[in-house]
């Protein structure tokens, strides 16, 4: 128990040193809110908060279950033609070194305010790690299985879907946590180039900074808790690949 | 199951710039078991995958059954690779029955088919055991049992116990020679060691080291084990 709730104690050590610095200097809470102020605006903004937070999650989750169904897509059709990989990779690779926060305007001058434009962009971010994970685990896979199974009546399709996907699955699920620990700050950045009313809206004011503090943690925590919700439902649906590792 | 035979013709193969097998003759008869020993790395193993008609050969001739097509040298063999290749999400019983799902078969027909064979075989009591739990014997034993319930009337056999220690090597042999007894079929094994071959087959073929080429051909009732020793090493 000790050792798994190491975080705990350090988490708590970090939080006292900082209200204890802020509190014993005196530094004014436009420069650095202390962790109190941060729950104390929690705590008097819950109502608009939890209004903004869930709005912003829908964003986190729907772009990200738009980027997984979209990733596995692609990562099985890139898989299936040699041809097609080697056509469109390096693309796919180029492209990441295209800033979102660039982009995102011009996606919300396309697409309007509304929800789209930032599932959209939250999406664009994600698809990249679970289309390379999952590739990745795809072509590791070690063809002397495919082998074995030739000569074990298996057809073609039958391997792709009864021997390499169950073999990527693991990689993909890694694809799809590192993902959704992107999802809140594309998010965000969605959110900064178009009106929102996620929770954007409250770090906005720069200068209230026990507000930024406190949507920052909430985002945090939504972030932490979509990485911990994959995490969960790998263990559930792959429960072979843990006892391997 | 009709037994059928194996005839191989000249059988030349290379790796990119590495000749592995230098025109190697094979005869299997319908119903025997063949062991082919050689030095590690001598393409032993490239022989199988020709025979199974996974790889090509570059040159020669090889037919299963009288079959020459590739595709239907695949219908006939069964392969038994070196590492059990096991599917880790699936059980000991379904990765034995994994041959009759391929072809079709509903998971409890491939299971009704298996679990009697489980039972037989030393394997009673781990049919549902996935097969991370097993011992490396086990897991070679479910994986011959994988390659019986293929149902076909060949199988290859790729050095099923390299990957064991002595012991467990010595009851699997054992074992596999029993399974045998109880289940015959035409059997072209590949290893490394003289005295597995011995034990196993009728029939043993000496290959020499790359580029392989087909130094003795003796019958495991009448060759003794220093006769091959001497021939594998030249």
């Amino acid at each position: 128990m000790r050792s798994r709730f190491g975080w705990v104690i350090v988490l708590a050590a970090l939080l006292g040193a900082w209200e204890l610095y802020v509190r014993v200097r005196g530094i004014p809470d436009y420069l650095l809110p202390a962790p109190t102020d941060i729950a104390a605006a929690l705590w008097d903004e819950r109502s608009t908060l939890a209004g903004q937070a869930l709005v912003t999650l829908r964003e986190m989750v729907v772009g990200l279950a738009a980027a997984v169904a979209t990733g596995l897509g692609a990562a099985i059709v890139l898989h299936r033609s040699e041809t097609l990989r080697r056509a469109v990779y390096p693309l796919l690779v180029a492209s990441q070194s295209v800033p979102v926060v660039a982009v995102a305007p011009i996606l919300v001058i396309y697409l309007g305010f509304g929800l789209a434009p930032k599932v959209l962009i939250v999406a664009l971010v994600c698809f990249f790690p679970v289309t390379v994970a999952t590739l990745d685990a795809l072509r590791a896979v070690d063809p002397e299985h495919r082998r074995v199974m030739r000569t074990l009546n298996a057809s073609p399709r039958r391997i792709f879907w009864h021997v390499e996907m169950p073999f990527a699955l693991p990689g993909a699920f890694s694809g799809t946590r590192v993902a959704a620990s992107y999802s809140a700050v594309a998010a965000l950045f969605a959110e900064y180039a178009g009106g929102s009313g996620g929770l954007a809206e409250s770090m906005r004011n720069g200068l209230d900074t026990p507000l930024v503090g406190a949507a920052i943690t909430l985002l945090a925590l939504m972030s932490m808790g979509l990485f911990a919700l994959v995490t969960l439902a790998e263990r559930l649906a792959l429960p072979w690949s843990r006892r391997r590792r | 199951m009709d037994a059928i035979g194996i005839t191989a013709r000249g059988l030349r193969h290379r790796y990119g710039d590495t000749e592995t097998l230098a025109g190697v003759d094979l005869e299997v008869p319908a119903g025997a078991r063949v062991a082919v020993v050689g030095p590690s790395g001598c393409g032993k193993s490239t022989l199988l995958s020709i025979v199974a008609g996974l790889d090509a050969p570059a040159a020669g001739q090889v037919a299963v059954g009288g079959e020459d097509d590739p595709d239907e040298r695949l219908a006939r063999c069964a392969l038994m690779p070196q590492r059990d290749l096991l599917l880790p999400w699936r059980s000991a019983l379904d990765n034995a029955g994994i041959a009759l799902e391929n072809a079709g078969r509903p998971r409890a027909d491939a299971r009704a088919a298996a679990m009697p064979l489980f039972d037989r075989f030393g394997l009673a009591g781990f049919a549902g055991s996935p097969p991370g739990s097993l011992s490396g014997g086990m897991r070679q034993r479910v994986a011959f049992l994988r390659t019986l319930l293929a149902g076909k009337p060949v199988l290859l056999l790729d050095e099923p116990f390299a990957s064991l220690d002595a012991i467990t090597r010595e009851d699997l042999q054992d074992w596999l020679a029993e399974a045998l007894a109880a289940e015959p079929r035409t059997v072209l094994l590949v290893t490394h060691d003289v005295d597995e071959a011995l034990k196993l087959a009728d029939r043993v073929v000496v290959l020499s080291g790359r580029p392989a080429r087909v130094v003795l051909v003796a019958n495991a009732g009448s060759a003794g084990r220093d006769d091959l020793l001497g021939a594998l090493r030249g």
